[in-house]
């Protein structure tokens, strides 16, 4: 879940990072009050939860409050990506001699949490990773045993900065590996870090995302104080109308999951899940040339309800020809309860289960009575002999007639 | 024999089973999936929607007198019942 920048900050300060001065506007007014309070030269930035707000025009700096009164009502009108902002963060400008990038996010090969810095900040460190390497450093932290300050100051020190610059780095990296620990975040970035030129430092922009599973740990104590609702949906870009449908989906009964659909341009309907299955069948399906009309995740054992009513969503989507049932092994799903539901929806979407499954690759709990139903409707099964992949390109086969 | 279909699965009660009101009662507590009840009268009453919600756990075949209770499989023909 992304938060903007305005919450991500307020979450940083709790920790004790130090930020520049400022606030929040929901309208031109507020912004002038804001700057007067500043008294002095102020940025305004567009609170949108897309990137690319400078080159939309979602940043204006301003000299005075009238400016900023101008700059906001400007702001606030102009939609990024298709979203409107929900208000305008006006801080004081700081006057910045360099620039530093601090993250934290998981090493997903190394299967651990990384810090990274760069004395190279303000542009994508994916960028610099790639131009000029010798400006990155990155530490692996434990899962087992706590974190300490000495770990931040070993990778700012691996850049070969010293001295006074090194014990504030240290600090900063060390608040912002807290503010990751403590509200489980998957990706932790302070970009830019400026270095002011009376050599303090200033988190001039930054970005927190919080593991979505952690959402309801953190409600109460957080997301609440911030305004967040249980039901809120954060995304880079509003969700569609077929999004909103699978997202009801998944909240017609308590029982196992059917959700997260994202949708995709494409002609094969994927009713997909378990185990991390859904990014490796849908990789699999590009892979072999298919076009998938959606992504979506399915496990926990989700009732016939659920299932048939993805699968109705899902058919419902012009354009899908066919429908690719793609499972990693299963334990607690149970395969013919699952079998069920997608038989169902299609039935009740006035399709022949036949003709409309491309393949349903289901292997594990029931499976037996799994495969009994679908030979009964004629449809295209294949247990565990048949990996995932095989069956993403028979699918894709299928599809392609 | 009350007889009601879905697309899955068939539930057959016997009649005179289905005016107990305790083996209403009890069939309505063993079912993990709500599919029975007892109606404004007590007797043992079937929730058409929730049929093809049938896990096969045969807990209300267990529940009721031996052959009262019956569930079919439409896509098998296989019927568990005791």
């Amino acid at each position: 879940m992304r938060f903007y920048e305005y919450e991500a900050k307020a979450l940083l300060r709790k920790q004790g990072v130090r930020l520049p001065d400022g606030g929040t506007a929901e309208k031109p007014a507020d912004a002038g009050k804001i700057a007067r309070d500043i008294g002095g030269a102020v940025v305004l930035k567009s609170q949108v939860l897309s990137g690319g707000r400078m080159k939309a025009g979602g940043v204006k700096f301003a000299d005075t409050p009238a400016e900023a009164e101008t700059a906001c009502a400007e702001i606030l009108k102009l939609p990024i990506k298709d979203q409107m902002p929900v208000n305008v963060l006006v801080e004081a400008k700081a006057a910045v001699a360099k620039e530093y990038y601090l993250g934290v996010t998981f090493d997903g090969v190394a299967k651990l949490p990384v810090m990274i810095i760069s004395d190279m900040g303000g542009i994508d460190i994916e960028e610099v990773a790639e131009t000029h390497p010798e400006h990155i450093a990155k530490v692996h932290l434990s899962t087992l045993h706590p974190f300490s300050d000495y770990q931040a100051k070993e990778a700012v020190a691996s850049l070969g900065i010293t001295g006074g610059e090194l014990n504030q780095l240290t600090r900063v990296l060390a608040q912002l590996v807290r503010t990751f620990l403590a509200y489980n975040l998957t990706l932790a970035e302070i970009n830019p870090l400026g270095k002011l030129e009376d050599g303090s430092f200033v988190v001039l922009d930054c970005h927190l995302d919080m593991e979505e599973e952690a959402r309801e740990r953190h409600q109460k104590s957080v997301l609440d104080e911030l305004g967040i609702g249980a039901d809120e949906m954060r995304q880079g870009r509003p969700p569609t109308e077929f999004e909103k449908r699978g997202a009801r989906v998944d909240n017609v009964d308590h029982r196992g999951v059917a959700g997260r659909v994202v949708e995709f341009e494409g002609n094969l309907g994927l009713v997909i899940g378990a185990g991390g299955g859904s990014l490796t069948i849908f990789d699999a399906v590009q892979r072999f040339g298919g076009k998938p009309a959606n992504y979506c995740e399915i496990g926990g054992n989700p009732s016939v309800l659920k299932a048939c009513e993805l699968t109705k969503v899902i058919l419902s989507k012009p354009g899908v020809d066919k429908i690719a049932v793609i499972m990693n092994v299963v334990s607690n799903t149970r395969v013919d309860i699952v079998a069920r539901g997608v038989v169902k929806g299609v039935v009740e979407s006035g399709f022949d289960p036949a003709e409309k499954i491309a393949v349903f690759r289901i292997p594990g709990a029931w499976e037996g009575e799994g495969f009994k139903l679908l030979e009964k409707y004629g449809v295209h099964y294949c247990d565990r002999t048949v990996s995932m992949s095989e069956a993403a390109r028979r699918a894709v086969e299928k599809i392609a007639g | 024999m009350a007889e009601t279909k879905a697309m899955f699965i068939q539930v057959e009660v016997d009649p005179a089973a289905a005016g107990d009101a305790e083996l209403a009662k009890k069939l309505a507590e063993v079912c993990p999936v709500s599919i029975f009840e007892a109606d404004g009268e007590g007797k043992a009453a079937i929730v058409e929607e929730n049929l093809d919600e049938c896990v096969l756990c045969e807990l209300c075949v267990e529940a009721a007198p031996p052959g009262q209770v019956r569930v079919t499989k439409l896509y098998s023909g296989e019927t568990l019942s005791r």
